[in-house]
C-alpha cells in the first residue's frame, strides 16, 4: 500500500445545534421551515480533525474529501467543510429524502471506493435522529477495522496505523488498528476553527462534484422503518416549596426518591 | 434529541471559569480593617466587600435639611393605601441593601422604606404625599444603572416599579406595545417573540432592567444602530408627575403634530421630574436571519473606512458595528484562558459586525460581496464569519466579555463617551499617553496600579467605552484621569456619557456637554414640575 492518506469526511445538514427543535402540526416529524441549520457539530469536529492530521503529517495526506448526502442546501455546508479545510467535496442529492443510517452507510461505502479513500473520519452520531449507526455499518460493510468515540488521533506514519483514544464510561481506552479504518469523533478530540475569510473565498473555486441516488443504483435508500408518531417529552411539572426538613424527607418518601 | 450531549468549548469554559471564581471568591475571607478579617455571608449577592455610604464616601454632599425625616404618621398613610406586601421596611436584619446599593456596589444609601405600589393610582397619591410633606423619592427600576441614579443618596425612599410589571396591550397589525413599566425587558421581549417582533433595543442587563428604566434613562445598547434611539421608537408614556398628577400619552399616534412632544421630555430625565408608569412603544419584526463577522484590520483609520463600507453594501441589514483594540482582545484572552481567539495573527484594531435580516440567502450574498470587497482592497486584513449559531454566540463573547475581563485584574475605571467617529479612538491614545507619562500604567510590571487603558465601542453610534484596567484603585490614578477625560471629550465637542446617563457620578460634569443656556432651561424646568424637588435629589443637574 502506498504511503499516502485519502480522507473522506461525510458531512450532515441538520436543524443548528442552538435552535430549540418545534415538533410539526401533524406530528410526523420536527418542524424544517425557517430554521436555522448548520452542519453536524460531530460532523464539524471530524473536518478539523482531518485537516489537522493533514497539518501534521504534511505530506502523507493526498487529499480531503468531504461529502455529504441531503437536500441541495447541503451545499452550503459543503462550502463550510471547504473553507475550513477540506479539499474537494461530493453533494449527494437526495431531494428530500431522509436516509437511513443504512443506506447512507451503503453510499459511503461507494464513496470510499470512489475516492479510493483509506481513512473515514465522521460524527458519531448526528444530533438530529442521535442514531449512532452510520459509522459502525460503514466499517462492516466495508470490513475494515473502526474506533468510534474518538478523543485522540494519532497517526503511525511508518506503519501506517492509527492510534485512537475513545471515550468510554468511566475513563479511556486506547486502541490501535492498521489503516483503511473508519474513527467516529466525539466531543472531547478537538475544537474546530473558524472558517477565515480568505479561507471562504477560496472554498468557492474549490470543486464540488454534483451527484444524485441513481449514481448509486446498487443502493436500496428505501426506508425500513416508519414513523409512527412524534411527541414532545411531557413538561416537567412546577416544583413545590417545603416547609422544613422534615418535611422535604416525608416528600421525597412519598415520591420513593429516597 | 440528544442536544444535551453537544457542549461547545466556550461557552462551557467560561461557564465553568465564572462559577469558580465567584465560589473561590465568596471562601475568602475579606481583611476590611487591620486586625479584622470579615466573612462574606454566602447568599450575599455580590462577593465584594461591603461598599461603603455614599454620604461617607462623599463628605461633600449633604443632605438637604429642607427635606422631612420619616416618620410614623406617614408609615400610617402609606399602610392606608398599599398593602403589607408593598411595603418594606428596614429592620435589625434587614437593611434593604439590595435597593439602597447600585449593582457595581460603588454607592450605598440609607433608605429606611422601599414602596412597590401595583397600581398607578398608588404611585400618583404616594407622590402627592411625599409632595406635600416634602419626603425625597428614589423612583427605581431594575437598578442595573452604572452612574448611581436609582439608589437613595440619604434617606430617600425608595419607590421600586418591581411590582408595576403587566403588558397591557400589543397590536400584531401596528407592532405598538404598551405595557408597565416594570415590566423586565427580557420578558417583553420574549413576550414579542411570540407574536413575531423584537424589542427595538437590547443590553446586557436585559434579564433585569425593566422597559421604564430604560426609558428614564434613554439607555442606547446593542441595537441602537439599526432601530434608532428611544426617542424615536417611543411613542407614547403615561408619567406620574411630583404633585400626583397623571401625564397620559399612552394612546399616541406615529404621527401626531399638536403641540409639544412632552413625553421626549421624560426619556432621559432619570426620574427627576416624573415618575414613568407606563410605556408604549414601536416594535419592528424580528429578523429571522443573523450573521456575524470578526475582522482584524491595522488601523483606526481602517475601522472608519470599513464602517463607510458595510453601510454602503449591508445597508439596511447591518445591526451592529462593534470596534475593540487590541488591548481589549489581550485582556480578553487571558480572561477566557484555553479559547482560542477567532483571528491567528494579533491585530491593532478588530471590528464585529452583525447583520440581521429576512432572508438568509440574501444577507449571506450581501455580506459575501462586502467581505470580498474589503479583503480584495486591503481594508480587511483578516476575518472570520460564522458557520453557525454557536460560532455567532462565541464571536459576540469576545465583545462581551471585553468588561467583565477588563476587571479580572483589579478593577476598572469606566469612560462612557461619545465622538465625533474621527476622533472616537483618540480619547484611548491620550488616556495611555497621560497614565504612561505619569508613570502609573505597565501591562508588566504589577508595582504599576494601571494595566491598560483599552477602547471599544459602537462605532456606528459614535460611542467609546473606555475602560482602565487597573491592578488596584487609587487617588494618583483618579486624578490622572478627571478632569483629564472629560475636558478632552469637550475639547472634541463630544459628550461625557453616551448612554449611561448623569445619575449621581456625573452630575458635577453636565458643564462639560451642556452649555449654560441648555443647564438654566434643564433647571428651570426642575424647578417647574418638581418645586420641592423631592424627585431623586442630589442627582442629575
Amino acid at each position: 500500500m502506498s504511503k499516502s492518506l485519502r480522507i473522506l469526511v461525510p458531512v450532515k445538514r441538520v436543524i443548528d445545534y442552538a435552535i430549540k427543535p418545534r415538533i410539526n402540526k401533524a406530528g410526523t416529524g420536527v418542524e424544517k421551515t425557517g430554521v436555522k441549520f448548520s452542519m453536524n457539530p460531530f460532523d464539524d469536529i471530524a473536518v478539523e480533525e482531518a485537516v489537522r492530521i493533514r497539518e501534521k503529517h504534511k505530506k502523507l495526506v493526498e487529499n480531503i474529501h468531504a461529502v455529504s448526502i441531503g437536500p441541495l442546501k447541503a451545499q452550503d455546508i459543503l462550502r463550510t467543510a471547504l473553507a475550513k479545510g477540506a479539499d474537494t467535496c461530493s453533494h449527494v442529492d437526495v431531494k428530500e429524502a431522509e436516509l437511513e443510517p443504512l443506506a447512507v452507510a451503503k453510499i459511503l461505502k461507494e464513496m470510499v471506493a470512489k475516492q479510493n479513500a483509506n481513512l473515514v473520519i465522521l460524527g458519531k452520531q448526528s444530533i438530529d435522529d442521535d442514531c449512532n449507526n452510520t459509522g459502525q455499518m460503514l466499517a462492516g460493510l466495508l470490513n475494515w477495522p473502526q474506533a468510534t468515540f474518538a478523543a485522540k488521533v494519532e497517526i503511525d506514519e511508518a506503519n501506517m496505523t492509527a492510534r485512537v483514544t475513545r471515550e468510554i464510561d468511566g475513563g479511556e481506552e486506547t486502541v490501535s488498528a492498521p489503516l483503511p479504518l473508519v474513527v467516529t469523533t466525539d466531543l472531547r478530540l478537538n475544537q474546530p476553527r473558524y472558517a477565515t475569510l480568505p479561507n471562504l473565498m477560496k472554498a468557492k473555486k474549490k470543486p464540488l462534484e454534483k451527484l444524485s441516488l441513481s449514481d448509486f443504483s446498487k443502493v436500496d435508500a428505501e426506508p425500513r422503518l416508519k414513523v409512527m408518531k412524534v411527541e414532545e417529552p411531557p413538561t416537567r411539572s412546577a416544583g413545590i416549596k417545603v416547609g422544613s426538613v422534615d418535611e422535604l424527607i416525608e416528600k421525597l418518601k412519598e415520591v420513593k426518591a429516597i | 434529541m440528544l442536544r444535551s450531549t453537544v457542549r461547545k468549548p466556550l461557552q462551557l469554559a467560561s461557564r465553568v471559569k465564572l462559577s469558580t471564581a465567584s465560589w473561590s471568591a465568596s471562601r475568602r475571607a475579606v481583611p476590611l480593617q487591620a486586625g479584622r478579617v470579615w466573612w462574606p455571608k454566602v447568599q450575599e449577592y455580590s462577593t465584594k466587600i461591603q461598599p461603603k455610604l455614599t454620604a461617607e464616601s462623599y463628605p461633600d454632599v449633604h443632605r438637604f435639611s429642607g427635606f422631612k425625616k420619616l416618620a410614623d404618621e406617614d408609615l400610617s398613610f402609606f399602610r392606608s393605601i398599599l398593602s403589607d406586601s408593598e411595603i418594606l421596611q428596614a429592620k435589625a436584619d434587614e437593611d434593604l441593601a439590595l435597593f439602597n446599593e447600585d449593582w457595581m456596589r460603588k454607592y450605598k444609601g440609607q433608605s429606611q422604606l422601599v414602596l412597590r405600589p401595583k397600581s398607578v393610582n398608588q404611585v400618583s397619591q404616594i407622590l402627592k404625599y411625599c409632595n406635600e410633606q416634602k419626603l425625597a423619592v428614589v423612583p427605581q427600576g431594575g437598578n442595573t444603572g452604572l452612574v448611581g441614579g436609582s439608589v437613595p443618596v440619604f434617606d430617600e425612599i425608595v419607590l421600586s416599579l418591581t411590582q408595576l410589571n403587566k403588558i397591557r396591550d400589543f397590536d400584531p397589525v401596528s407592532g405598538i406595545l404598551k405595557c408597565d413599566a416594570g415590566v423586565i425587558l427580557e420578558n417583553a421581549d420574549s413576550f414579542l417573540a411570540e407574536h413575531g417582533y423584537i424589542f427595538p433595543m437590547d443590553l446586557g442587563a436585559k434579564g433585569s432592567c425593566h422597559v421604564g428604566g430604560i426609558v428614564a434613562t434613554n439607555a442606547g445598547g446593542l441595537r441602537l444602530l439599526r432601530y434608532g434611539s428611544l426617542h424615536g421608537t417611543v411613542l407614547g408614556l403615561e408619567v406620574v408627575l411630583p404633585n400626583g398628577e397623571i401625564l397620559d400619552s399612552m394612546n399616541a399616534l406615529r404621527k401626531d403634530n399638536t403641540g409639544y412632544d412632552l413625553k421626549q421630555m421624560f426619556i432621559g430625565s432619570e426620574g427627576t421630574i416624573g415618575v414613568i408608569t407606563g410605556v408604549s412603544i414601536l416594535t419592528p419584526p424580528r429578523p429571522k436571519a443573523f450573521n456575524v463577522s470578526f475582522l482584524g484590520v491595522e488601523s483606526y483609520e481602517a475601522v472608519q473606512k470599513t464602517f463607510v463600507q458595510a453601510k454602503q453594501e449591508l445597508s439596511e441589514i447591518l445591526s451592529a458595528f462593534e470596534f475593540m483594540d487590541l488591548n481589549s482582545q489581550r485582556l480578553t484572552k487571558e480572561h477566557l484562558k484555553d479559547v482560542p481567539h477567532p483571528l491567528e495573527e494579533e491585530y491593532p484594531f478588530y471590528i464585529l459586525i452583525e447583520t440581521s435580516g429576512s432572508n438568509k440567502e440574501h444577507d449571506d450574498v450581501k455580506l459575501e460581496t462586502f467581505l470580498e470587497k474589503a479583503m480584495e482592497d486591503g481594508t480587511v486584513l483578516d476575518g472570520v464569519v460564522a458557520q453557525d449559531e454557536t460560532e455567532l454566540r462565541n464571536l459576540w463573547q469576545w465583545r462581551e466579555m471585553i468588561p467583565e475581563s477588563s476587571q479580572a485584574g483589579g478593577g476598572v475605571y469606566k469612560y462612557d463617551v461619545s465622538l465625533p467617529l474621527k476622533d472616537l479612538y483618540s480619547l484611548v491614545e491620550a488616556a495611555n499617553a497621560k497614565l504612561t507619562e505619569k508613570g502609573l500604567l505597565s501591562v508588566e510590571d504589577t508595582s504599576k496600579p494601571v494595566i491598560s487603558a483599552i477602547g471599544y465601542g459602537h462605532v456606528g453610534d459614535g460611542n467609546l467605552h473606555l475602560n482602565v484596567a487597573v491592578r488596584e484603585y487609587s487617588k494618583d490614578v483618579e486624578k490622572a484621569l478627571e478632569p483629564f477625560v472629560y475636558e478632552h471629550v469637550s475639547s472634541k465637542n463630544g459628550s461625557i456619557s453616551a448612554e449611561h446617563g448623569l445619575g449621581f457620578q456625573k452630575k458635577n460634569y453636565i458643564g462639560y456637554s451642556k452649555n449654560d443656556q441648555e443647564i438654566k432651561m434643564i433647571k428651570q424646568l426642575k424647578n417647574l414640575y418638581d418645586p420641592n424637588a423631592i424627585l431623586n435629589p442630589y442627582k442629575y443637574v
